[in-house]
């Protein structure tokens, strides 16, 4: 473009009534003045709003942040009022939920993404595809509901198995119980981190398993008949073709289930009863998330303690957006670009 | 936004067949592996919950699987056999689990859902010990619709207007504003309750309404919708936008007579998504909306509830009947959700391009069936299959499965290059 445009500059001794390529401006009418200056002012709206958002919580967190000054990030207590308060507890209890969720979570999406794309019968797949989409949008309290009235009552004995065959790691043993007294309560085992993990595992399997499915259906067809070409079984050319394809996917996926898992409030609050130091055993009665303190103290803080519960909020929401990003860079760098 | 990916050219083949040597494997080793482990369970080691009695059968079950197999086949097979199960294993459980969330939400909430007054009246007259024919969820109900309704009053025209910008008027601006969508995305959702607490009633002195609520949950929906509306917008074909720049149009009447037009299905799918989304939150409207047991249906003043956080409340309570007034609840919420999904997939069907789209794979899978019904004799493994279409023609034995399908816009539908290109 720009070389046509400029010809006539390098070659002053053209005729006069020669062709001349005329330069190309664009003067846009009235109404497109006002349309675009419209959209701009949508676009410095949400730009206003979303970064008022980000900057507000800043700021009011700030009072509690500057007296805390680094303890905050090491105190294990959320006594605001006496000057006493921090998250380390909270945020390795977010963490460990979070944890446990991705790692029950991921096997099995990786499972419903490739049952989906690789295996199922294309008459069924449309309509698995919408029962996963639709999973993905049931509201977390329904989850919390199944947790609370269903799971925490029958998954004690798992718990129990768990902490006495691998007692041997420390995460799974459980401080009080004993294991050889039949008649033991197995309330050591109830409103633990465990559970509330398996619950938020069960609401972001189906948004992994999205993620990952759209991926793996978009390895190049040809690389998989080179497989099944050379000979390669299913499975041969699943690992060899549309697993490393999807490699950034599903890194990516899983990236944004752990935003998700360390966001999640109702489920979480109904099930764990909040304890304010750092509870390793994962199988243990008691723990805590930044999300749930926030849902059980907001309504008796003082103002000061509403800006450290801001600053609790702001911890959290500087974790998921780093997470958030990451898991968008890796799946825009990866071979299978932005899926979503 | 699957949907609307670009269709490729290329189809993949379908890796099918069965024999009955695989059935009977699979049988066998399941049989031997339930009667094992009911064997194991009763006779040597206390297996008591049902838990663990799946769990070890689908252990033994596997590891008989193997050895059955690996009798006739080599290792290669023998591990693809092994991944087949297990991923239909893991995605049953998954499914399996799923469904009976739904099931069991239901069937708790069963003995609530056959009274009519439980849709029409509100608690206000119905203490925690009353039966279940007294009191009901109708300000629940009407506090959501409220909610919802000017939730979407903002974020529709905002989130439209907003999609729309990020791809008209591309530039740095954009895409600092497309980044700051996109962080928004990870704020979690009691977060911006609180923000909202903290701001309008805290800070403003506005009152715990339904105002609060809905504004709680608008900036929880804004992101989610200029996000998946961008990505429909992109999706436009530029042939469509220059053919209308060429005959002379300017930038407003090709958005409003070419580029929503052609995306209206994919907005309200959209929209409807979010909406879905928005509807089910609980957390920020914990935080802003305050607890009522009364209706109220002015958003200005005085507390609202919604659905979600009407079903928080309810199941705090010990008794038997409030709780099963929080399943009948979540029920109701679970069908509003899976109405709007619905309406989404019906709209979103109907998009022009998805239609030819599909019609086009429809005549491929048939064109395919002609040609596979002639060529192949009877029921053969996949890959002998594949292989001796290969060995026998090179060029003309299938010359359908490969036919190229361009001449549609769907095929131009990628905008932007590609991030391999642009690195």
């Amino acid at each position: 473009m720009s070389a046509t445009m400029q010809a006539p500059r390098v070659q002053p001794e053209v005729p006069r009534d020669a062709d001349v390529p005329r330069p190309i401006g664009t003067r846009r009418s009235l109404g497109d003045r006002v349309f675009r200056a419209v959209l701009l002012c949508g676009g410095v709206a949400v730009l206003a709003i979303m970064g008022f958002v980000g900057i507000f919580l800043f700021l009011r967190a700030w009072d509690a942040l500057s007296q805390a000054g680094w303890d905050f990030l090491t105190t294990q207590a959320w006594e605001p009022d006496s000057g006493n308060f921090g998250i380390a507890a909270i945020l390795v209890g977010t963490i460990l939920i979070a944890t446990v969720a991705v790692v029950v979570a991921v096997p099995f999406a990786v499972g419903v993404a490739l049952y989906i794309s690789e295996y199922a019968p294309p008459r069924l797949r449309q309509s698995l595809i919408s029962i996963v989409d639709l999973m993905a949008a049931i509201p977390s309290v329904v989850f919390g509901l199944w947790g609370f009235f269903f799971l925490q009552g029958h998954i004690t004995g798992l718990a129990r198995w768990l902490s006495t065959t691998f007692d041997w790691f420390p995460p799974f043993q459980v401080p009080g119980s004993d294991p050889d007294d039949p008649l033991a309560t197995a309330t050591v085992y109830t409103s633990s981190t465990f559970i509330a993990g398996l619950v938020v595992a069960m609401m972001i399997t189906p948004v992994i398993a999205s993620i990952m499915r759209e991926v793996f259906t978009q390895a190049p067809v040809g690389e998989r008949e080179g497989a099944l070409a050379l000979g390669a079984t299913r499975w041969g050319m699943i690992r060899r073709v549309v697993l490393p394809y999807g490699k950034g996917g599903m890194i990516g996926g899983t990236m944004l289930g752990l935003g998700r898992a360390l966001g999640e409030t109702i489920a979480v609050y109904m099930i764990i009863s909040p304890v304010f130091a750092i509870q390793w055993h994962v199988l243990a009665n008691g723990g805590s998330s930044v999300s749930s303190l926030i849902a059980l103290r907001y309504g008796e803080s003082t103002p000061f303690g509403m800006s450290a519960l801001m600053a609790a909020g702001l911890a959290l929401f500087l974790m998921t957006l780093a997470i958030n990003f990451g898991a968008s860079s890796v799946v825009a760098r990866s071979r299978s670009g932005a899926s979503s | 936004m699957a949907d609307l990916a670009p269709a490729r050219g290329e189809v993949r083949r379908q890796l099918t067949g069965l024999r009955i040597s695989d059935l009977l494997n699979l049988c066998g080793a399941g049989a031997a592996a339930v009667a094992l482990t009911a064997l194991i369970s009763s006779q040597l080691a206390p297996v008591t919950s049902p838990l663990g009695f799946v769990a070890l059968a689908a252990a033994i079950f596997l590891a008989l699987y193997a050895l059955l197999v690996s009798l006739a086949e080599r290792g290669v097979a023998v591990r693809d056999r092994l991944v087949t199960v297990m991923v239909h294993g893991l995605a049953f459980t998954v499914l399996a689990v799923l469904v009976f969330i739904v099931v069991f939400t239901f069937a708790r909430g069963a003995a609530a859902l056959p009274h009519l007054n439980f849709f029409t009246d509100d608690m206000a007259k119905a203490g925690p010990l009353d039966p279940l024919d007294v009191g009901g969820i109708a300000h629940a109900i009407v506090g959501t619709l409220i909610q919802i309704t000017i939730a979407l009053v903002i974020t529709i025209p905002l989130g439209l207007l907003t999609a729309v910008f990020l791809t008209e008027m591309p530039g740095r601006f954009a895409r600092l504003v497309r980044t700051v969508v996109e962080a928004m995305t990870a704020l979690p959702s009691i977060v911006a309750g609180l923000f909202v607490y903290a701001t309008l009633v805290l800070a403003l002195g506005v009152p715990k309404s339904g105002v609060a609520a809905a504004t709680a949950i608008s900036i929880m929906m804004l992101p989610i919708m200029i996000r998946s509306a961008d990505v429909v917008l992109r999706l436009v074909p530029g042939t469509l936008k220059e053919a209308s720049y060429a005959l002379g149009a300017g930038q407003f009447r090709t958005v409003r007579q070419v580029v929503l037009p052609t995306t209206r299905s994919g907005l309200t799918t959209a929209v409807i998504l979010a909406t879905a989304r928005g509807i089910g939150e609980t957390s920020p409207v914990l935080l802003t909306s305050g607890f009522t047991a009364a209706m109220n249906s002015d958003p200005t003043s005085g507390p609202m509830v919604s659905l979600p956080l009407a079903i928080f409340q309810f199941v705090k309570s010990p008794e038997p009947t409030m709780v099963a007034r929080g399943f009948g609840t979540a029920a109701v919420l679970m069908l509003l959700v899976l109405a709007l999904f619905v309406v989404a997939r019906v709209i979103g069907g109907s998009n022009p391009l998805k239609k030819d789209e599909r019609r086009r794979a429809k005549e491929q899978a048939r064109a395919r069936r002609r040609t596979s019904r002639s060529k192949r004799p009877a029921r053969l493994s996949s890959l002998s299959a594949l292989a001796r279409e290969h060995a026998a023609a090179p060029g003309g034995s299938t010359p359908v499965k490969h036919t190229p399908v361009e001449h549609t816009p769907v095929e131009h539908l990628p905008l932007e290059p590609s991030p391999q290109e642009q690195s």
